[in-house]
């Protein structure tokens, strides 16, 4: 028995850390936009995510004040210090800057690593500490300028909420997430209860034509959403609803009612037969047996058809861009990130990063605290 | 009136209008059209009750059929009609389409998605629900597995932009090629053909979770004694696996397998975040897309060959509800 309890250990040993593997593969690209999402700009675009905890050297540049300048013996020497200039002074508070390499050209800002001496191409040589003190020694005066360093010091890492700022002020997310939130939440509650009567009557409710019209709404379940968009697009416009809410709505309650009724006729199927007749029995119409008894023991189908479509009208792209007018006073945050901050902000990942975790930080709430609900729905619509 | 406002008010009217409709129907059909006393009480009763289911019915059946039934005809309708919709041109749409070579394109990267992703997330799916159902922390590995179908598909399309991209100091993948000596990075989104896996990667990664959670279930569901009994024969874990295990979750696997078919079919989000449908990515929903407001012609034509390629699951789906009523 020995061998078989050593190699069971092993085997659990194997599946754990192939476990392991798998989720951290699973986690790391969300990990990689959240850490990035909170980082500073510059140094988004100078060292990855994965080494966000440790220093950046970022490129700085400091001018030569001649007016500093000193003569001595023949020469014409300038001390001082790069994080004097008080642009450096606002981005190394207390200090305590270091500087890594220094140059003299634009092109070249890390040439010469601290404390070489570079030849100035007017002659002269200058020499850059690890502080930032550095020594300008020339044959001649400096007239009206002196020369710039450039510098590459160590920046500590910095994490800000700036990135999330800009977003939702400068580029009107907080506009696109209330209307996001306009088209999610009528276009989750309606469906429910017109649904929620016809899975009954399928469920419970005997007349001719049931099984067909079971069968149909199966049916109806994978029909391509794309087939809907252009007909109703004119059948809004015909009736004037357009392109607004209103039709967003409308849209979203018809494309989820396949949904909601197949989801909730099996689970009221399921419900005990004894109660419900027993109810009928004593009297309580159809009426009755619905609003008093049915509806109250769905609830947990009522959630998590909720729950999947308001993840699906938050999430969707397609409708929204179809059935909502463009322009900032319609546009969801779905579309707000396709259509507009990945072309205008395409390189500045710092604020994408931010927009996207701005749009997804509800259904992650949602999904995390409702999961429960989630995987009980999924499991009534998929496996008999 | 602010569209929030506006929102609110369209959830309390509509509400009780759904509320007040079903309410009112039944009163009327109990105590004026066919009343449950006096002389005909008896036939009154039954003919209400034969009404009745079709009160319940008819605003979800008028949903279904203006949202769902009437597209499917007015698109193939509207199809057969020229870009401005004014002249008839039979199937004039579709042969144009079929002599289009971007068209072909996508319908060779459609069906390129529809056998990997679904392949790839229900085979990782089963293996990830096979190996977290033995562990002590086997619920939260899952949760983090399922979390990405909680994400929009323009959220992970930004999320796996960010892995892609095109700077060893963003990019994973071009930092972990600098690892291994690469001298210059490559913008894995611009490379023929590859490129589409690419994509897929992203489909995959947010539908795995759901075939591992779904997988998960029918895998408990499956009787302990049939494992046993293999044990006791003798067979080794992978036997109990592949040989027990799988035959017994076959339909379940099958389930996944063209549910989530059927989402490749529909899914133009990602496509049309990361590329816009450049260097050879385009597949038919964002084909599609790149037609609508431009040519509707073209554009519902484009959707109905999509809906001829799901007409086969639709009608297995039904075939198979079909035999669960009965």
């Amino acid at each position: 028995m020995d061998s078989i309890a050593g190699k069971k250990s092993r085997l659990t040993w194997a599946v754990n850390i192939a476990v392991v593997l798998l989720v951290i593969l699973w986690l790391i690209p969300t990990i990689g936009l959240f850490v990035s999402s909170f980082r500073d700009r510059d140094q988004i675009s100078q060292s990855g995510w994965w080494v966000a905890p440790l220093p950046v050297e970022l490129t700085f540049r400091a001018r030569v004040d001649p007016r500093d300048q000193r003569e001595e013996n023949g020469r014409f020497v300038i001390e001082g210090n790069v994080f004097d200039e008080p642009a450096n002074a606002e981005r190394f508070p207390e200090g305590q800057g270091e500087v890594v390499n220094f140059g003299i050209r634009g092109a070249a800002p890390a040439e010469f690593p601290v404390g070489a001496v570079a030849e100035l191409r007017t002659g002269g040589t200058l020499s850059v500490a690890r502080d930032g003190a550095f020594l300008v020694e020339a044959p001649d005066a400096f007239e009206r300028r002196g020369p710039t360093i450039y510098f590459e010091a160590r920046t500590p890492p910095q994490f800000t909420l700036r990135n999330y700022w800009t977003v939702l002020t400068a580029d009107g997310m907080d506009r696109a997430f209330v209307n996001t939130l306009t088209v999610t939440i009528p276009a989750t509650i309606i469906p429910i209860l017109i649904a929620a009567f016809a899975a009954y009557a399928l469920a419970w409710m005997r007349f001719p034509g049931r099984a067909l019209l079971i069968a149909g709404i199966v049916g109806l379940l994978v029909v391509p959403l794309q087939l809907a968009l252009v007909p109703l697009l004119r059948l809004h416009t015909s009736i004037g609803i357009g392109q607004s809410f209103m039709g967003i709505w409308l849209a979203h309650t018809g494309f989820g009612m396949p949904l909601a009724i197949y989801l909730l006729r099996n689970y009221m199927v399921g419900l005990p037969r004894d109660i419900i007749e027993s109810a009928r029995v004593d009297g309580a119409t159809d009426f009755q047996v619905f609003t008093k008894i049915v509806l109250p023991l769905s609830f947990p189908a009522l959630a998590s058809f909720a729950i999947f479509q308001f993840l699906w009208t938050w999430n969707d792209l397609l409708v929204a861009k179809v059935f909502l007018p463009s322009g900032p006073d319609f546009q969801v945050m779905t579309v707000k990130i396709a259509d507009d901050l990945i072309g205008s902000r395409g390189g500045d990942w710092g604020i994408l990063a931010g927009a996207a975790f701005v749009s997804i930080g509800v259904p992650l709430v949602v999904f995390f605290t409702l999961q429960r609900y989630l995987v009980r729905g999924l499991l009534a619509g998929s496996v008999k | 009136m602010t569209p929030m406002l506006q929102g609110l008010l369209t959830i309390i009217v509509g509400v009780s209008a759904c509320v007040g409709y079903f309410y009112a129907a039944n009163l009327f059909l109990d105590k004026v059209l066919f009343p449950g006393h006096g002389p005909h009480a008896g036939r009154n009763i039954n003919r209400a009750n034969r009404i009745r289911p079709w009160i319940f019915l008819f605003p979800a059946l008028f949903v279904l059929g203006l949202y769902l039934v009437y597209p499917v005809v007015g698109s193939f309708y509207r199809s057969l009609f020229d870009r401005s919709g004014a002249e008839f041109i039979g199937l004039g749409n579709y042969v144009a389409l079929f002599n289009a070579s971007d068209f072909r394109i996508s319908v060779f990267n459609n069906l390129l998605w529809i056998v990997v992703v679904p392949a790839s997330a229900t085979f990782i799916g089963l293996i990830a629900a096979q190996l977290t159902d033995r562990l002590t922390w086997g619920n939260i590995a899952k949760s983090m597995i399922f979390m990405p179908m909680a994400i929009s598909f323009v959220g992970a399309s930004l999320i796996w932009k960010f892995v892609y991209a095109n700077n060893p100091d963003i990019g994973l993948i071009n930092a972990l090629r600098f690892v291994f000596g690469a001298e210059r990075s490559v913008d894995v989104i611009q490379i023929p053909f590859w490129n589409n896996f690419f994509l897929m990667m992203i489909l995959i990664w947010i539908k795995t979770g759901f075939a591992m959670v779904i997988l998960s279930a029918a895998l408990r569901g499956i009787p302990e004694e049939t494992i046993e009994a293999a044990i006791i024969d003798g067979a080794n874990p992978w036997q109990v696996f592949f040989r027990i295990k799988v035959p017994q979750i076959m339909g379940t696997i099958v389930v996944v397998w063209t549910t989530i078919t059927i989402l490749v079919l529909k899914v133009f989000d990602i496509v049309y975040t990361m590329t816009g449908g450049n260097f050879g990515t385009e597949i038919l929903p964002s084909y599609m897309m790149s037609y609508m407001f431009r040519d509707d012609g073209r554009a519902t034509a484009v959707a109905f060959v999509i809906m001829i390629l799901v007409l086969p699951v639709m009608i297995w789906n039904i075939v198979q509800a079909r035999r669960e009523v009965q």
